[in-house]
């Protein structure tokens, strides 16, 4: 793939930004503590990464899908939990807002997202419907000039620290899918209530929760998009999140990579460096040959996103792949590090917890490939 | 107010190693960058902007056509304007040319209020350019800067020393060569990098700037490099870890260890 300067200056930002702020020290005390430095939020809404392809009329940078994987991969090469602060704005949060968004909606929550200043919430997975979206739940009944929200959203990425969310709710029961509505909540209201962060495998440093909502008000203003059309604007939003996911996913698989490669250089084992082991190098070559084809794909889901087609196949077949292929990966480059790969003192233990979720948030695998399936055979 | 910038595009000197034969720096592969230093000027410049608005920053520099990279990097950064002195005749220079081709240009930028450059390239660490352009231009120089006030038609700026720093008055314009110590530069924005990637980057050969080929490039360059190599590495270093106390104690051991004491 061909890139312009534009992009390479963009991926050298985000390079540069990566390796000063996200040292090691930095990403040490994250893995302790659980927080995400303030300071580098700050830091990443200054530079842009909040509204990478946010067209500028709506507050964002005006770049486009492309650039948005280049940042999304180079962040996740140093922290995966980190590349999620730059995906949230730009996707799964900033996404439903520039779908369907009016104007006055756009300037009151989409703005704050984009500076920083507000963090936004997307809420569509329940505890008891997951890769099943449709059979969500959660309620909202229209009462004069509000609608009166009920249910339990779960696995909510930011829960904890949002200021605002989209709730998809069931506006017409019975008609299912294609009777969910979303809805923009300030998460301040009254009947609004949060879980505990959860205790996850890995990803420390970005919280998920629930979100419990009982009686919540939404004046109607804040019904985004048209009635019961909630659903196709979380799917749409969902394809732009799964071209991050593979992206995230390319990153993680690279830097387990490059770890990997320089272990196998300094290794040394029956006198000579491991990397002089066919099964050693046949390995990195393996790994590096399903980094590279994953990184195809995703470009290509991105460029054809910038010229305005459907991405609902490329997009899903990239996340699959990609997050598949950084699971191998990953595991590869433990094996390769042998006991050490299993000490917390080298990235790859990080990387290799990290990337277990990309093959099930955002869509698992197997929904990937019914959709994968369904486009093929329709 | 306008701010005119030198800056460099150098090879990335982490990545460099130095072919062991021929003792030459092995440029191959290696990515160029914007001199670190020049940064720590840029970001001087772009902070009298942000304070005064109506000012221009402009950057110049000398170097091959791919140096426009480095250039559109400092109109992400918020550069407003960017010269780019290239020609063939510029080739080869050493730092007396490299002045009197970048005294030139600046001369054609024309209205000049404040000129910044680096203390000094990383590549050939003379820290002469900044020096020898102020001489070329006629203006009061003050080097290794790391902190500047601007005062009606006078900068007061503190001159790093090994064991301190001087306060100078100098009055404006002037040029003032940047440390390290004066700032942390900026990040490009990706909002930068959009508005900026049409913008043209003037490009100035020697006639544009009427030099006369002998004035310029290797021609009117006096330095003779005679010989480069690398020297014999000096033995590893050892860091104490510790308290201030332990650190102490085992530094004496060594010391004794040695014999030094």
């Amino acid at each position: 793939m061909k890139f312009t300067e534009q992009h390479e200056l963009i991926r050298k930002l985000a390079r540069d930004f990566a390796e000063k702020e996200l040292t090691n020290d930095v990403l040490d005390t994250m893995e302790e503590t659980h927080v995400f430095p303030q300071e580098i939020r700050r830091k990443m809404a200054k530079a842009g990464f909040f509204g990478i392809k946010i067209p500028r009329e709506l507050g964002g940078a005006g770049a486009d899908n492309l650039s948005y994987v280049i940042v999304m991969e180079e962040i996740a090469k140093k922290s995966a939990s980190a590349s999620i602060y730059v995906s949230n704005p730009n996707s799964l949060s900033g996404g439903p807002l520039l779908l369907s968004g009016t104007e006055a909606q756009i300037g009151k929550y989409l703005k704050p997202i984009i500076t920083g200043e507000k963090i936004m919430a997307f809420c569509m997975t329940e505890p008891g419907a997951g890769s099943d979206a449709g059979s969500m739940a959660t309620t909202a009944v229209e009462d004069g000039d509000s609608y009166v929200l009920n249910g339990r959203k779960s696995f909510i990425t930011m829960a904890p620290i949002a200021d605002i969310a989209v709730i998809y709710a069931k506006t017409a029961p019975e008609k299912k899918s294609r009777g969910i509505s979303a809805f923009i909540v300030e998460l301040d209201s009254p009947g609004v209530s949060r879980g505990k962060p959860e205790e996850k495998m890995g990803l420390v440093g970005f919280p998920i929760g629930d979100i419990i909502l009982e009686n919540v008000r939404v004046p109607k203003e804040n019904l985004l998009g048209e009635l019961n059309r909630g659903f196709s604007n979380a799917m749409k939003t969902l394809e732009v999140g799964r071209m991050g996911v593979a992206a995230q996913s390319v990153g993680v698989a690279q830097a387990a990579l490059d770890e990997s490669i320089k272990y196998a250089k300094e290794r040394k084992q029956f006198g000579k460096r491991i990397a002089d082991f066919q099964a050693i190098s046949f390995t990195l070559a393996d790994m590096a040959a399903k980094v590279e084809a994953a990184r195809g794909l995703v470009y290509e889901t991105a460029r054809l996103k910038d010229e305005g087609k459907s991405i609902t196949k490329a997009a899903s077949i990239a996340k699959y792949f990609a997050s598949e292929m950084c699971n191998e990966v990953c595991a590869k480059a433990l094996q390769i590090h042998g006991g050490y790969g299993y000490i917390k003192d080298y990235k790859i233990e990080r990387f290799y917890r990290d990337c277990r979720v990309f093959t099930i948030y955002e869509g698992t695998s197997q929904v990937q490939q019914m959709i994968i399936a369904g486009q093929l055979l329709k | 107010m306008k701010i005119l910038v030198c800056v460099k595009q150098v090879p990335d000197t982490n990545e460099v190693r130095i072919d062991p034969v021929k003792g030459t720096l092995i440029r191959e592969g290696v990515p160029s960058i914007l001199n670190p230093d020049d940064a720590n000027a840029l970001e001087a410049a772009l902070r009298i902007k942000d304070k005064d608005p109506g000012t221009t920053v402009a950057v110049i520099s000398m170097g091959p056509p791919q140096a426009s990279y480095m250039l559109r990097e400092c109109l992400a950064m918020g550069a407003d304007e960017a010269y780019l002195l290239s020609d063939r005749e510029f080739g080869g220079a050493d730092t007396c040319a490299t002045s009197t081709t970048l005294a030139a240009g600046i001369r054609k930028v024309g209205d000049v209020d404040l000129v910044f450059a680096g203390r000094q390239a990383i590549d050939g660490d003379t820290a002469q350019v900044g020096p020898q352009l102020a001489q070329r231009l006629g203006l009061p120089v003050v080097t290794y800067v790391q902190d500047i006030r601007l005062e009606d038609g006078k900068a007061v700026v503190q001159r790093q020393m090994e064991d301190g720093y001087e306060v100078v008055e100098v009055k404006t314009p002037c040029l003032l060569t940047a440390v390290k110590e004066l700032n942390e530069p900026r990040y490009m924005t990706v909002f930068r990098i959009v508005d900026t990637a049409n913008q043209e980057i003037v490009v100035w050969n020697h006639e544009d700037v009427g030099l006369d080929p002998q004035e310029c490039g290797l021609s009117a360059s006096p330095t003779q490099v005679f010989r480069s190599f690398t020297p014999e590495p000096k033995g590893k270093g050892e860091m104490l870890s510790g308290t201030v106390t332990e650190m102490a104690a085992a530094l004496v051991g060594r010391f004794r260890e040695k014999h030094l004491i």
